[in-house]
Formats: C-alpha cells, structure tokens, sequence
C-alpha cells in the first residue's frame, strides 16, 4: 500500500510542478485512526501528504461539482472503480467535462468499516492502526491485534464488482482481480423475503436513530443540486423534525433521487455520525435497476442513462 | 414511457420500504377515454377504501410541534 501511496505522491509533484493540474484530490492521514480524510494539494510540497490507504472511505468525485478551476482548469483526482464510475456519471449529466479531469487509476484495496473494528473490541480506545499486508494492526492502551481486513470490510467493498478504474489517465500499481469474492445478489435488498408488514418495522427500524445531519447526503457525489429537497422552504416538501414520517420521507427520497445513479461507494453509510446502513434501501434500487433494465451504473460512458431513456417492451405488469 | 420505468422503481422501493401495495395506482388514459378514467377512478378509490387509513407515514403534530 505504500509503494502506492509513494506512487500517487510523485505523479502528484510531477503535475503539480508541470502546471499540468490546479490541485490533486487525494488522501491524507487523519489525526483519529481509521479515519484518512480529503486533502487537496496545491502545491509539490503539499503532495508529500498525500496517501493511500484502507481508510480512505470518502468519495472524492463529490469534490469535483462546482469546483472552481484555476489556470489549468483541470484537476488530478485520486480515482479507484467506485470513484471513476462517479465521474463518468459526473460527466454524463453534464457537472464535468472529461478534459477538466486527470485521473490518477489505482485498484481499490477494499475500503474498512470502522464501526466493525470497533466492534471487534467493545469499550476499548483504539489509538492506533496501521495496515500490515493483508492485517490490520490494532492498537490501544494495554493491547496489540491483528485482525484480517476481508473480516471487516465495508460490505459493499466485499460484494464490490468494479475495483479497477472505468477510466484513468495513469494508473499507479497493478490492476487488481474486479470483486473480493462477495456476490452482491446475496446481499442487496436484504427485506425482500420478509412480509410485507414486517418490512416498514425493518426500515424504520434501520433510520430511528437518523438525526438529520445530512452527512449521507453531503458525502454523496449525486446530490450536487443546488437547493436539495430537504433545504427547500417555500414549498417545503419535507418536514424538518425527527418525527419518523419526516425521516422516512428524507430517506425514501434521496434514495430515489439516487435511482440508476447510485454506484454502491459507501460514502453515505461511512459517514453517518450513527451508523444507519442506508444500504438496506439503496440496493434495492440498484437490484431493481440492474434487473429491469440491465443496467450498472458510470460503467460506461456512452450507455444513457436508465431513467432517461426507454424501450417499447419495458416491464409494465403495475399498469391498469 | 419514461415515467414507466420510474414507477416501476418507485413502486418496488415503497412496497419494499412496506408502503402497502395498492396505494401507488398508474394507468394511461387519453383525454378521449372517459369511461376508462371513470372507471379507474372508481377502482383506485375503491382499492384505498379496502386498505383503511395509512398506518405509516403520519405526523401528530401535537407530537412534534
């Protein structure tokens, strides 16, 4: 991992100090362990704080909407799959054009959920963790573990099915194998088999503890609108309290604005302050995309977009 | 034909969420089908009769005020 990171620093420098980029969207280390956050170096000296890690659960592409582009109106983004197939969907509704972009490739590592290592040592401050092959060692107070990092991958990291790149302008290290081994099919729409009644129990289950911060919106690379739905006052389509109506309301519809949009990053469930795993409703979303209409989303760029286009024999067993 | 395809997401994401199936209805009808409108009318209508008052998504504002 940190031949990569030693890679992703010197293409940095090298297009930093050409003049090349504005600025290089990358990593950097947190001061709080597991938790590598957003950095934008603009200068070759700044690049020496770029890294790359399993800590890096952001989704950088959300940095590149309504960026204000300096001399060289391009920047360099730091881009594994789930990061370029946003760009590509950045690019498709028209929020970035393919020259104001260099992507530097590399091969996802599988990104870790801090809440499961957490879990792995209940009531424990962590102050430490570093990455040692395919471990991770973790380290507190009075003790040292390693723990496999395939058991606390973030699950749409292990059902992931792209982790190379869609498209790069230079790639750092080797491509990897496309999945970790996880089959999303097992996993996505997990209250499919229960009854209709005990589902909305589940869900709203899922999004009690939600306190409407908004982080799994504002980490989001789709929800760039200007004004979002929530934030609208006149009219105001959604209430502002944490009455399980307003919630429920907020979370059935940014998933829905996500529908055919939606690249399974995680970002969303790696930044809610409370742990609600929004995956339980988004993947059904992208089942049911990927189903009806044959469809993954930023694969490509050329294929439209599925909500924007349709075909005569499209299933249609719900209309009277 | 777009709206198609987004009610058939939309209709999958609220049973699957446990919205009772019934409450999303979609039908084409011209502005020369009358009776067809009627007729939908009377079913929709008649569908949401049989499934009583919604039992999520309300807000007493007594509650939350």
């Amino acid at each position: 991992m940190e031949a990569i990171a030693q890679g992703i620093r010197e293409a940095a420098k090298k297009l930093l100090s050409q003049g090349a980029v504005d600025c290089v969207i990358g990593f950097a280390q947190g001061t709080v362990p597991m938790r590598d956050y957003p950095y934008f170096a603009y200068t070759p000296e700044e690049a020496d704080n770029l890294t790359w890690s399993r800590f890096c659960c952001n989704n950088l592409s959300n940095f590149l909407v309504r960026r204000e582009m300096g001399e060289a109106g391009k920047v360099a983004i730091v881009a594994q799959g789930c990061v370029s197939r946003n760009i590509v969907g950045l690019i498709k509704e028209n929020q970035i054009t393919r020259e104001q972009v260099h992507i530097i490739g590399v091969a996802s590592p599988g990104m870790v959920d801090r809440g499961k290592v957490q879990a792995l040592f209940p009531l424990k401050t962590i102050t430490e963790v570093t990455e040692d092959g395919e471990d991770l060692v973790v380290k507190g107070k009075d003790f040292e573990e390693r723990v496999p990092t395939k058991k606390v991958l973030r699950q749409n990291c292990y059902t992931c099915v792209q982790r190379n790149p869609v498209i790069v302008d230079e790639m750092i290290g080797e491509e990897s194998e496309a999945t970790h081994g996880g089959n999303i099919d097992k996993v996505a729409a997990p209250w499919e088999k229960l009854m209709p009644e005990e589902r909305w129990e589940a869900f709203s289950e899922s999004i009690k503890d939600c306190i409407r911060c908004y982080a799994c919106r504002d980490a989001c690379p789709l929800c760039y609108c200007h004004v979002c739905f929530v934030d609208e006052a006149r009219p105001q389509w959604c209430g502002k309290t944490q009455d399980e109506a307003d919630v429920a309301t907020f979370h059935i519809l940014r998933a829905f604005h996500c529908a055919g949009r939606c690249t399974d990053c995680g970002a969303c469930e790696s930044a809610c302050p409370v742990g609600i795993k929004m995956r339980g409703f988004t993947s059904k979303i992208e089942k049911d995309i990927r189903e009806l209409y044959g469809y993954a989303p930023g694969m490509d760029l050329e294929e439209e977009p599925p909500l924007s286009v349709y075909k005569p024999n499209d299933p249609q067993e719900f209309i009277k | 034909m777009y709206a198609r395809r987004r009610f058939a997401v939309l209709k999958n994401l609220l049973e699957y969420v446990g919205i009772e199936p019934g409450r999303l209805h979609f039908s084409w009808i011209s502005s020369a089908e009358a009776t067809k409108f009627q007729e939908t009318v009377i079913e929709v209508t008649d569908a949401v009769k049989a499934l009583g008052p919604a039992k999520h998504m309300i807000k007493d504002i007594r509650k939350v005020a």
